[in-house]
């Protein structure tokens, strides 16, 4: 319990650090552009247009309103890609301020993933607005969406801390990642429905995390229905569990990182 | 009872491999081949140091002589690897200028950015913003970003921001060495100060001479062991002695 307050306070102390991080990273995302923050939502407008008319003609889907099923899968995947792989190279490219001054080592991670929730704010908006094109009717289940993205984020989270970790040792993870995350895309149902796939890879599926998340997703945003508890409870689960690996693998090497950036 | 830093026994040990693996491919192949062989390196061996509160501590050696590492393990970037260390205060750590500084943001963003690294809130940058910006005489420079600044403006920034508060603790590393002669002597006045109001230096350079200038007791360092310990003139000139002999 004490080793707890002890952290809390720390990580309390440090907040105001958290938030200029995050807001350094937002400021120079979109400096010396014209249109500055309204590329935020117009970027990945721009891009679902483009994704949503390619993957619509491509793969004609009987899933109802394809370009909001493609889109929330989409959005979903694409907040846990950035906040991981922004995560993973935290800490070295950190290295400069990580050997000059004291700071809690585990805010680097944390803030990435952090700003990448304030882009994926952003992308929710744009999401809102095919949304509103394509008429649909919101439930009441919309308003548990926040609980989706709080496990999505905290799954992220403790992904993001096991990388930015190995990164420090093994600069290979960030290759290795890249390409795990391509398969990791094509195995999560965000282009196709689910029951197209053979039963075994169906199966699969009980295994990717992503796809609680994604599902989950959908339920608030498109069918409007409570989510089947087991993809809750599911998510729930994975979060917890890759954040509680996640810091037991940066706690137990952080002391080290200084020796090897 | 009052020492505020505490160094008991410490050493610090770096494993330099003979090359530096960082690459999984490289890690397999030398483990195969078992040329996974660390050298072991005492940067600092079994340092003792016990500050009290008030003094002021100057730092000396050749380079190479874990000066800086010493400071570092005071600060808590690195842990001991045997021995204890122990803080008990604020610290402002002067180890390189600007550390913190985002090279793409303005001057007025990396105020409250390197303020946030030292652990101050946005609200207490807010009030002492002038008082940095006039320090560093940074006046109708602070829209620009860090990369346009001299080094010796960028220290200037750096110096204003971490003492703008009066820490228990003041590390200071080799640092006043960019900064044209006038800032020199306003930084090391600014020091004086916070001495005066009781604040604890710790302080390296090479300069000889302003460490007698600001320290009362003075640490000869060799290859991170302790050569000689005391009264900062008396130890500074067997150090020059040693150096010319």
């Amino acid at each position: 319990m004490y080793w707890l307050k002890t952290r809390l306070q720390s990580f309390f102390h440090y907040k105001d650090l958290l938030v200029q991080l995050v807001i350094r990273d937002i400021k120079i995302k979109y400096r010396r552009s014209i249109l500055g923050y309204l590329w935020s939502v117009l970027n990945p407008l721009l891009i679902m247009l483009v994704m949503t008319a390619v993957f619509s003609q491509l793969f004609n889907m009987r899933a109802p309103n394809y370009p909001v099923y493609f889109l929330t899968g989409q959005v979903m995947f694409n907040f846990m890609n950035e906040a991981t792989t922004m995560a993973s190279n935290s800490i070295v490219l950190n290295a400069a301020l990580l050997k000059k001054s004291y700071v809690p080592k585990y805010i680097f991670p944390v803030a990435k993933v952090s700003s990448s929730l304030v882009n994926l704010l952003f992308s929710l908006g744009a999401l809102w607005i095919v949304m509103a094109i394509t008429g649909i009717k919101l439930t009441l289940w919309f308003l548990l969406f926040p609980v989706v993205i709080l496990e999505l984020y905290i799954f992220s989270l403790g992904l993001g801390m096991f990388l930015a970790q190995a990164m420090v040792f093994f600069r290979d993870v960030q290759y290795l990642y890249g390409v795990a995350v391509t398969v990791w895309m094509y195995l999560t149902p965000i282009i196709y429905t689910k029951d197209i796939l053979p039963a075994w890879l169906q199966n699969v599926l009980n295994w990717n995390p992503m796809y609680y998340y994604v599902e989950q997703f959908r339920c608030t945003m498109l069918y409007g229905q409570m989510p089947e508890p087991f993809l809750v409870l599911g998510g729930i689960g994975f979060a917890l569990a890759f954040l509680l690996f996640g810091l037991w693998a940066f706690r137990r090497s952080q002391h080290k990182f200084i020796l090897y950036i | 009872m009052d020492e505020i830093i505490c160094v008991n026994n410490a050493s610090v040990r770096f494993n330099i491999a003979s090359e530096r693996i960082d690459s999984i491919k490289e890690y397999f192949i030398k483990l195969m081949k078992r040329q996974l062989m660390f050298q072991e390196f005492f940067a600092l061996k079994n340092i003792n140091l016990h500050v009290k509160r008030g003094e002021s501590w100057g730092i000396i050696g050749v380079n190479g002589s874990g000066k800086s590492t010493l400071l570092k393990l005071v600060c808590g970037i690195l842990k001991p690897y045997t021995g204890t260390v122990e803080l008990r205060g604020t610290v402002a750590p002067l180890i390189e200028l600007g550390a913190g500084f985002d090279m793409d943001l303005t001057a007025r963003e990396n105020i409250f950015l390197n303020g946030a690294v030292l652990g101050h809130s946005r609200k207490f940058m807010k009030e002492k913003f002038d008082e940095i910006v006039e320090f560093a005489e940074l006046q109708g420079f602070l829209d620009m970003p860090i990369k346009n600044y001299s080094s010796g403006m960028a220290a200037r920034l750096g110096f204003s921001i971490a003492t703008v508060v009066r820490p228990d603790v003041l590390i200071v590393d080799e640092i006043l060495s960019v900064g044209d002669y006038a800032f020199q002597k306003k930084c090391e006045k600014r020091m004086n100060e916070l001495l005066s109001g009781g604040t604890t230096l710790l302080y390296v350079s090479h300069s000889v001479e302003s460490v007698k200038n600001l320290c009362s007791y003075a640490l000869w360092l060799e290859k991170g062991e302790e050569k000689m310990r005391g009264d900062a003139t008396t130890v500074c000139d067997s150090y020059i002695k040693a150096l010319e002999s």
